[in-house]
């Protein structure tokens, strides 16, 4: 096991390197010295206009993203102790996602500015209440996910409805592109929108460690050790839910962080799931950053999206993981 | 005498069926006290509904008491033994610190002490950099008796700690039991083996569907009538140079 200390000095090392790097790689083609400048102290009027309102709420919703995908991830493994647990599973991505194609499809997007984010919100509140009313204050983790599974798969039926009765094969083909995710052309309306809900998010996330650390030795012994279940596992949802609804409104569905980077960081941790929060946090938000500027580096004239790049690099390294897996014998 | 826990008429209904039925008993410190029963007998429902994990009827001090207060006042072992991941032994332990921890999660002299005694009663020093995922059945199983103990609590209630276990670990372990009773800590424990519980125990409680049957010293409670009514099993017990020594020998019913 690495130190922890320095495995989170490491970390945020490299975010914050990727952040810049984020901030210096576009289209654009400015200089080194020109960005900064003009990020820095408002000098060229087009450098200024690139670098605060297109580079930076792009890098820093790339940030807050990576960062609430890891850390929903890293607490759905730890609460389910199950390390093919992600975010998405509880259907808020799904239900998000369905909000934002009903904006799309229904021109409400087109003719109300933040129109779709805010579907999109809605969608995941709706989800949320749904999931907290179906599987009860009390009660196992299985009966969660039975209604995470139920939730997503009928938001997810719901969306290829709409796209099935979509009159209109450009619209459907926007909505299939929207569904990839992205953060292009974002501005700081979408950061301010999702920051709130993100904070939230992370609030209610990062004091579960020691809760989940107990769940280590099951849910009986975790209640016997003072933990109260009840209350983690609203915390859990709702933070997640408003970690990943904020993140699906102003991206749309980015897939594999909150798989791959908690089950990568793991044996950096000591597998202990507490620890496994705030770099999971942190490696989610490099996976994120790193995989935004790839798109922008791989093909910048095709506007490759994010969530397709995330999905090639994260499938491979989740099949090299359970490889390894099954090799050891452990997870 | 200290009471660690006092039930009465403690009564779980699963539908309408009572799986514990008006159960009252106390314990009181420094008493080692093994739970027999055949399977389905109630052993799990009460251990569990003792400590609140289970709505019931009736009272149990222990489950009147808040969350944060029941961790420290007993440790609780289930019988599944659960270890989601492959953390080391050593943090698997300090997991039994977790009532006692300040805000902050950090780790206290006193409770490194507390990791460092129960991972030496159970004679699992050499163990405490291995991966818990690792070990084998019978070395989890005293892993985790070891994160119980680091506890601390007056009071240990254990489900079928010792099955599984080799002889010379059943023994081990019954004798940890013991010598925490003898510190003045008190131990529930249930048991299949009631040789071991015989030899061991400073008591006695027998369940039969749900209710109370018996609760006494050994030899009290694994009378022949006893034994033949509840378990339908015929059994030589004696007294010998050894000490008491139980074997069932054949089915009565």
């Amino acid at each position: 096991m690495l130190n922890f200390r320095l495995l989170l000095v490491f970390l945020s090392v490299l975010v914050l390197a990727l952040f810049a790097a984020s901030l210096l790689i576009g289209p654009a083609g400015l200089g080194v010295g020109t960005s900064l400048r003009a990020l820095l102290a408002g000098q060229g009027e087009a450098a200024v206009l690139v670098m605060r309102e297109i580079r930076l709420p792009r890098a820093l919703l790339g940030l807050m993203l990576g960062a609430s995908l890891g850390l929903s991830g890293a607490a759905m493994q730890g609460y389910l102790r199950n390390p093919l647990a992600e975010p998405g599973l509880i259907g808020v991505s799904s239900s998000a996602a369905l909000g934002a194609v009903i904006a799309l499809q229904s021109g409400l997007a087109a003719a109300v500015a933040l129109a779709l984010p805010l579907m999109a919100l809605a969608g995941a509140v709706l989800s949320v209440l749904l999931l907290l009313a179906l599987a009860g204050a009390r009660g196992a983790s299985l009966t969660l996910i039975l209604a995470g599974i139920a939730i997503s798969a009928f938001a997810g039926a719901l969306t290829s409805l709409v796209l099935n009765l979509s009159p209109n094969p450009y619209a459907a083909a926007e909505i299939v592109f929207w569904m990839l995710g992205s953060l292009s052309d974002r501005s700081f309306t979408h950061v301010w929108l999702a920051l709130p809900f993100m904070a939230l998010g992370w609030a209610l996330l990062a004091p579960l460690g020691r809760g989940l650390d107990a769940l280590t030795l099951g849910e009986d012994a975790a209640a016997a050790l003072g933990i109260r279940l009840s209350r983690l596992r609203l915390a859990l949802v709702l933070g997640t839910a408003s970690c990943v609804g904020a993140g699906v409104a102003v991206a749309g569905a980015v897939g594999f962080v909150g798989l791959v980077v908690p089950h990568l960081l793991r044996p950096a941790v000591g597998a202990r799931p507490g620890r496994l929060l705030p770099a999971s946090a942190l490696g989610g938000a490099a996976m994120l950053l790193a995989a935004d500027i790839a798109t922008r580096l791989i093909a910048p004239e095709r506007d490759l999206k994010l969530g397709v790049v995330t999905a090639l690099v994260g499938a491979p390294l989740f099949l090299h993981l359970i490889y390894k897996t099954r090799k050891d014998g452990v997870w | 005498m200290v009471r660690v826990l006092t039930l009465k008429d403690l009564t779980v209904r699963r539908g309408e069926c009572p799986v514990v039925d008006r159960v009252s008993l106390s314990v009181a410190a420094g008493e080692f006290v093994g739970l027999i029963g055949p399977n389905g007998a109630g052993k799990t429902t009460l251990m569990r509904a003792a400590l609140g994990l289970l709505p019931a009827t009736g009272q149990s001090s222990l489950a009147a008491m808040p969350a944060a207060a029941r961790a420290h006042a007993a440790a609780w072992l289930p019988q599944t033994r659960e270890v989601a991941w492959p953390v080391s032994v050593e943090t698997l332990v300090a997991l039994g610190r977790t009532p006692h921890l300040p805000a902050t999660g950090r780790m206290r002299p006193e409770d490194r002490a507390a990791v460092e005694a129960a991972l030496a009663r159970m004679v699992l020093g050499g163990f405490r950099h291995r991966s818990a995922a690792r070990l084998s059945g019978g070395e989890q199983a005293r892993v985790l008796i070891a994160r119980a103990l680091a506890q601390q609590a007056p009071l240990l209630l254990a489900d079928e700690p010792i099955a599984g276990l080799d002889p010379a670990h059943q023994i081990t372990t019954m004798e940890v039991f013991a010598g925490l009773a003898a510190e003045g800590h008190a131990a529930i424990v249930s048991l299949h083996d009631l040789g071991l519980a015989a030899r061991h125990c400073t008591r006695l409680i027998l369940l039969g569907q749900g209710r109370l049957v018996a609760d006494g010293r050994p030899g009290d409670v694994l009378t022949r009538a006893n034994l033949a009514n509840v378990f339908g099993v015929r059994a030589f017990y004696a007294r010998t140079v050894d000490g008491p020594v139980f074997q069932p020998l054949e089915v009565v019913r």
